[in-house]
């Protein structure tokens, strides 16, 4: 079977211009990363800010095209660098982002945000397309009278809702969630889990999950990628990277996640009195 | 006595659509050397609550209470030039986006050294000094140098050491911090709050933490109280809270946890409590 996404040694460099007190320097954004996804599956990518995992997202979501390496979707390989993206391909990957505040037009309803991509990648006629919109925002949990509101009427966890029914207007293969969660409360996070969870269910959709909350990670991940200065410093299966990690910054980053159970406050309360 | 006092806080906004009630009769007391966690969804006037005590509300705010005091002074009455003379001195607070709340046109030095010369009235020198001092408190590496840089040539961890380092400037007897850590890493959170927690313990401060991260309550907090749509649900030591939780929305809350995931779905609150169920068991 081949997989949805493979990604064979992908490299990103980024080139600072000098100025006339700067010398230009290349930035090594993403440095040799290898992995691939199934399809219905979840890939995680786990680390901090300036890891590299959201340009990883861009180069997936063929936004940016790598400085070098393979990239195929499908099967097919994709290099946007040097031919242009046809609309079936752009069809295949679409993304959602973090802030659910700033990736919504405040100025568009959210009819209109949901049918713009099927007018630029499809030739479906505008009752079609209203239908399908209709129909994609009960899936995704709203209802047809959200249809001519705008953006600024809905909580953070309703706009999320909207985002991910937009990335799924073109029935893409697969979905690049950029920290898809970590702007929303509690509640709303676990609320936006499940919506993920039954839609990967419902259409056999493969994830690629970007976040830096290993408790996240570790419910939704079939995979986990960890990623340290642009490189893939632990990649296995969510049981081998959570029971045995083997890096040291997977280490560190486990020791840093807060835990939330009885036992390690009743710990914390100790060496509280005793010291 | 408490060291900050606040009972019955009622706070009002005017709107269009007729006045709303954020905080709706929370009550609370801090004691000196005891961390406070106040957790709560957005909208749960959690952050409110703290900035009407500290007089920061806009004027369409309307605050009553029957107690606010600080260390025997009592806010409601204090004249705002007294109560700036409290306020960011012996009350300080950390907001949740450091890089936001600090001034991009001023270098992080000149913004620790106008607190030092407003509240302190230091001269040139050992405003220089104890901003040198404080930097090195917090962890900053290479102090004196840091102190001409602007807060967009520094990561987000190192703005948010600097905002404790203003807020640690005059050594304050109650730091509110709010959400101090949301915006960022794991690491660097876990970084930050070891910084809290050890400054807390070593000038004996009252630290009131606000957030809505469960983790963070569980590994910082001696008391807690939760929030829910401006009025307080439950209130509880650290421990019993998650031992034993008492009202239906903490129980709700905690299961939402993905760490408690026990099946393939999560809990999740408005599916199993509406806001009634949610109010029965709460307290004053």
């Amino acid at each position: 079977m081949t997989h949805v996404l493979e990604a064979r040694n992908l490299t990103r460099d980024y080139h600072i211009p000098g100025s006339l007190f700067k010398k230009a320097r290349t930035v090594h954004a993403v440095k040799g990363v290898s992995f691939s996804v199934d399809q219905g599956k979840t890939l995680a990518i786990v680390g901090e800010s300036g890891c590299g995992k959201s340009t990883l997202a861009r180069i997936v979501t063929m936004i940016d095209p790598a400085t070098s390496g393979e990239m195929l979707i499908d099967g097919a390989k994709v290099d946007i660098a040097k031919e242009r993206l046809t609309p079936e391909m752009r069809q295949k990957v679409q993304i959602v982002f973090q802030n659910p505040y700033g990736t919504l037009n405040p100025r568009k309803k959210i009819g209109e945000i949901l049918t713009e991509p099927l007018i630029i990648n499809t030739s479906m006629k505008a009752d079609d397309r209203r239908d399908k919109a209709m129909a994609m925002l009960k899936k995704v949990g709203l209802e047809e009278k959200h249809y001519g509101r705008y953006p600024h009427m809905f909580s953070g966890g309703q706009r999320q809702r909207v985002a991910i029914a937009r990335a799924l207007m073109l029935n893409p293969r697969l979905l690049v969630l950029d920290e898809p969660v970590s702007a929303l409360d509690l509640s709303v996070q676990a609320q936006v889990l499940n919506l993920l969870a039954d839609l990967q269910d419902e259409y056999q959709l493969t994830y690629v999950f970007i976040s830096h909350d290993l408790s996240v990670v570790r419910y939704i991940a079939d995979d986990v990628m960890v990623m340290y200065y642009g490189e893939a410093v632990e990649y296995g299966s969510r049981e081998e990277v959570f029971s045995d990690p083997k890096h040291n910054y997977t280490k560190t980053l486990f020791a840093a996640t807060p835990r939330a159970d009885v036992d390690s406050i009743k710990a914390r309360l100790a060496r509280k009195n005793a010291a | 006595m408490s060291l900050f006092e606040i009972e019955n806080l009622v706070v009002e906004f005017q709107t269009a659509a007729g006045p709303f009630r954020a905080v709706d009769g929370v009550s609370m007391k801090v004691n000196a050397g005891e961390v406070l966690a106040i957790v709560g969804e957005s909208g749960s006037g959690k952050s409110v609550s703290m900035l009407a005590a500290m007089g920061l509300l806009p004027w369409t705010a309307k605050v009553t209470a029957d107690t606010l005091r600080f260390n025997g002074i009592d806010l409601l009455g204090l004249s705002p030039s007294d109560r700036r003379k409290i306020v960011g001195k012996d009350i300080a607070m950390i907001f949740q986006e450091p890089v936001a709340s600090l001034n991009p046109c001023f270098t992080v030095g000149f913004q620790i050294e106008e607190v030092l010369r407003i509240h302190l009235g230091l001269d040139k020198k050992a405003r220089r000094a104890r901003a040198i001092e404080l930097f090195d408190l917090v962890g900053i590496p290479n102090p004196a140098e840091r102190l001409g840089h602007f807060p967009h040539q520094m990561s987000g961890g190192q703005c948010q050491r600097v905002m404790i380092a203003i807020a640690l400037s005059c050594n304050p007897k109650l730091l509110i911090a709010d959400e101090p850590t949301t915006a960022l890493d794991v690491t660097i959170q876990k970084q930050i709050l070891d910084l809290l927690m050890r400054l807390q313990a070593e000038h004996g401060m009252g630290l009131i933490i606000i957030t809505h991260n469960m983790g963070v309550v569980a590994e910082t907090a001696d008391r807690v109280i939760v929030q829910y749509k401006g009025r307080k649900i439950e209130e509880a030591d650290v421990l019993s809270l998650f031992e034993s939780p008492k009202s239906e929305y903490t129980r709700a809350l905690l299961s939402a946890l993905p760490d408690n995931a026990t099946g393939d779905r999560l809990p999740t609150i408005a599916e199993f409590l509406s806001d009634d169920q949610i109010f029965a068991g709460a307290v004053r």
